[in-house]
């Protein structure tokens, strides 16, 4: 039979450890202090024709820095445009003819939004909209421009 | 008179601790005991004889309330067991001693753990108390050297030994013994029969043992049962089975291989079965 | 005449019986829960348990956690490289254990570690007449022996899979940064800003939690119901390392697709 004693000391131990790799998961791993957990942010909204294969969660990054994320997508039926939701980090402020547009990382890299800032003296605030947005690149409609440039017919498919 | 409410024995004159009437019980459809009726007064060491698998454990289930009866009343202390709440069921078996047929120590914790079990479960005694009254058990039944032993470092017959120390650590006012003498040495099985008896008359618990084990436990019973396929057949003291001329009992005592029992199990005729006859 | 039917037959009645298994094992989960305010008040017991069920698992998923990292890494970078984003290989390390392999794999070393061991020191307990003995001296098994147990894999569970999960996370730091020689940095500052405290990190422990709950149900239930006999123990044995592994991929198909 274990003593009594060691099982304590032993769960300690056991305890220490593992609550210990529980905050080493969340300070170190997941760093508590970036967007999304905990963090003040607030909202603003941006229309896009076509949004690619940007997904919920995809990061907001102002050059190159990482801003906020996308908290929703959703299909406005009125416009038939694409309506992008996302959580900015409250210690950023753009201005309000701040542009949004969709970029790749890498050639196949999953997508993002990069936001350019504008010269506007007023602040973009929470709720607001973000009116300069250029949609992602599709692969297809590339090639297909591309294609048709050739036959000399340019047809605007893609508006 | 039943101390925790209840269903109350009313009869004046003879009050026996155990009684049992016209009890029933099967397990699914299989009928185990059939229309059991017994009593035991108090203070009493009864055994229950019978042949493996004829109900003896089942009969002790049915006193300690862990199996219900089919139709009948089983009643201990004046408390009809089968319809007592679980809460009355709780305080009934606290004066209630069970010695299981293999022990049935907990292998987890070591003898002086496994004694001090029930008095930790169901008392606040201080942690000096409870080693004093431990200890005590032990040197009753001549283990007190074993303290510190795990169940596995010991013998069948020190285990079942130990088992009775922890049965008998809240004094209790029944014990129920299950084949206490089986797989024993001879000098290890004296051992257990002679502190049974010792116990009886030191505590004045009502016992029953349940035993196929003729020859030793004559010597130290009060009154003897006999069960066969699910009924009582025989009944009597010591004395009167010794010279009854009762077939069954003959044959029980006498360890013959064919009798009212048969020595064959049940099957198609011989003959028949080899081919030998159309 | 072959018996046409009795593939259907057979499966029929692997399903009913399953189904009568789950029902059970819901009515005995209800029964552990409602006594376990004793066991819980009794912290001893508990943490004699939580011993043998986290304690003693703690090397087997230390050292797997190290190696499952290592491969993940070493197995990462070789794809990673090919596109040029090695920079990627934490985030990569980092996810896939928080999210997948953690949680799962903590949860299978623990259900054949201390799951099968709870299973047969219960069936033993059984065949043994332990349990019985304890319920004639007026003690009730189920809060005495089965709830601590249960309660002790339910805690341990987390605690084990974030340690796998830090294992595995430095093990990838030791093959990626230590041996292949990619940046540190960049190992740790891609896995911060990828991964994220609620979404990854908060889920997988959701995880684990509840892989903790259904294998030491599976666990204590299948000792609990064991034959009383030594191969009705190791039958049971075997049926909590099967079925609890079983269980575990299910369930994580089911809350991964929930989750994420
Ligand atoms: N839990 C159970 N379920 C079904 N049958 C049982 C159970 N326990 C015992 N039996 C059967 O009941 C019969 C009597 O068992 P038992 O009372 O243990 O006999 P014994 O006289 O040897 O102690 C046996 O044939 C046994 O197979
Ligand atoms: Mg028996």
């Amino acid at each position: 039979m274990v003593q009594r004693g060691t099982i304590d000391l032993w769960v300690g131990v056991f305890a220490v450890i593992g609550l210990g790799a529980l905050l080493f998961l969340a300070l170190k791993v997941a760093n508590l202090t970036s967007i999304g957990s905990g963090v003040q942010s607030y909202v603003v909204y941006a229309d896009f024709d076509n949004i690619g294969g940007l997904k919920v969660r995809a990061p907001v990054k102002a050059a190159g820095v990482l801003v906020g994320r996308v908290e929703s997508i959703a299909l406005d039926t009125k416009t038939m445009r694409a309506r992008a939701t996302l959580a900015l980090n409250s210690e950023y402020r753009f201005s309000k003819d701040v542009s949004a547009q969709i970029l790749t990382a890498g050639l196949l890299g999953e997508q993002y939004i990069g936001l350019l800032d504008g010269g506007d003296e007023v602040q973009l605030a929470a709720g607001d909209k973000i009116d300069i947005t250029s949609s992602a690149l599709v692969l297809e409609d590339l090639v297909g421009k591309f294609m048709l440039s050739f036959a000399e017919k340019p047809t605007n498919s893609t508006e | 008179m039943c101390l925790l409410g209840g269903y109350m024995y009313n009869e004046t004159d003879y009050k026996p601790f155990i009684e049992l009437k016209n009890v029933s019980f099967s397990y699914g459809t299989k009928p185990i005991l059939q229309d059991i009726s017994l009593s035991i007064p108090q203070g009493k060491l009864v055994a229950i004889m019978g042949g493996s698998g004829c109900g003896k454990t089942t009969l002790l289930r049915l006193l300690s309330g862990q199996v219900k009866p089919q139709s009948g009343s089983v009643w201990v202390d004046g408390c009809e067991v089968n319809r007592l709440s679980d809460r009355d069921l709780l305080a009934l078996r606290r004066r209630l001693g069970m010695l299981f047929q293999f022990g049935a120590l907990f292998t987890d914790l070591n003898v002086f753990e496994n004694v001090a079990f029930p008095l930790r479960e169901h008392t606040q005694l201080p942690e000096a108390m409870i080693r004093d009254l431990v200890l005590m058990k032990l040197q009753a039944v001549g283990l007190r050297g074993t303290a510190n032993l795990m169940p596995s470092q010991l013998s069948g017959g020190m285990s079942r030994r130990v088992a009775l120390a922890r049965a008998i650590a809240l004094d209790p006012a029944l014990m129920l013994y299950d084949e206490p003498f089986t797989g024993l040495d001879p000098i290890a099985l004296g051992t257990i029969a002679v502190l049974i008896r010792r116990l009886n008359d030191a505590l004045k618990t009502t016992a029953v043992m349940v035993t196929h084990d003729v020859h030793v436990s004559l010597n130290i019973l009060d009154y003897v049962y006999f069960i066969a396929e699910g009924r009582i057949v025989a009944q009597g003291t010591p004395h009167e089975v010794r010279v009854s001329t009762d077939p069954f009992v003959r044959q029980f005592v006498q360890g013959e291989a064919d009798g009212p029992v048969r020595l064959h199990y049940p099957a198609a005729d011989y003959a028949a079965e080899l081919g030998l006859k159309q | 005449m072959p018996d046409l039917l009795y593939p259907l037959r057979r499966v029929g009645h692997l399903v009913v019986e399953g189904v009568w298994r789950f029902g059970f094992a819901m009515r005995f989960l209800f029964l552990l829960l409602i006594n376990s305010l004793q066991t819980l008040q009794r912290l001893p017991l508990l943490i004699r348990e939580i011993y043998f069920a986290g304690v003693l698992s703690l090397l087997i998923i230390v050292v797997s956690g190290t190696f499952v990292g290592m491969v993940l890494a070493l197995q990462g970078y070789t794809t990673l490289n090919s596109f040029g984003s090695t920079e990627a290989l934490g985030t990569l390390v980092a996810l896939s254990l928080l999210r997948e392999l953690g949680p799962v794999l903590a949860a299978l070393l623990f259900a054949s570690r201390s799951g099968s061991a709870m299973t047969a020191e219960i069936g033993l307990m059984k065949a043994t007449e332990q349990l019985d003995a304890m319920a004639v001296m007026g003690v009730n098994p189920i809060a005495r022996v089965l709830a601590p147990r249960f309660w002790a894999g339910v805690v341990s569970m987390p605690l084990l899979a974030a340690v796998f999960n830090v294992c595995g996370i430095v093990g990838g730091y030791f093959v990626g940064v230590v041996m292949i020689g990619l940046d540190g940095g960049a190992y740790w500052s891609q896995m911060q800003s990828n991964v994220d405290l609620h979404y990854d990190v908060v889920n997988g422990v959701i995880k684990s939690v509840i892989f903790g709950v259904a294998v030491t149900l599976i666990a204590v239930f299948e000792g609990v119901n064991a034959v009383p006999t030594a191969a009705g123990v190791s039958g049971a044995t075997t049926r909590t390392v099967v079925t609890s592994a079983l269980v575990i991929l299910a369930l994580d198909f089911m809350l991964t697709a929930f989750m994420f």
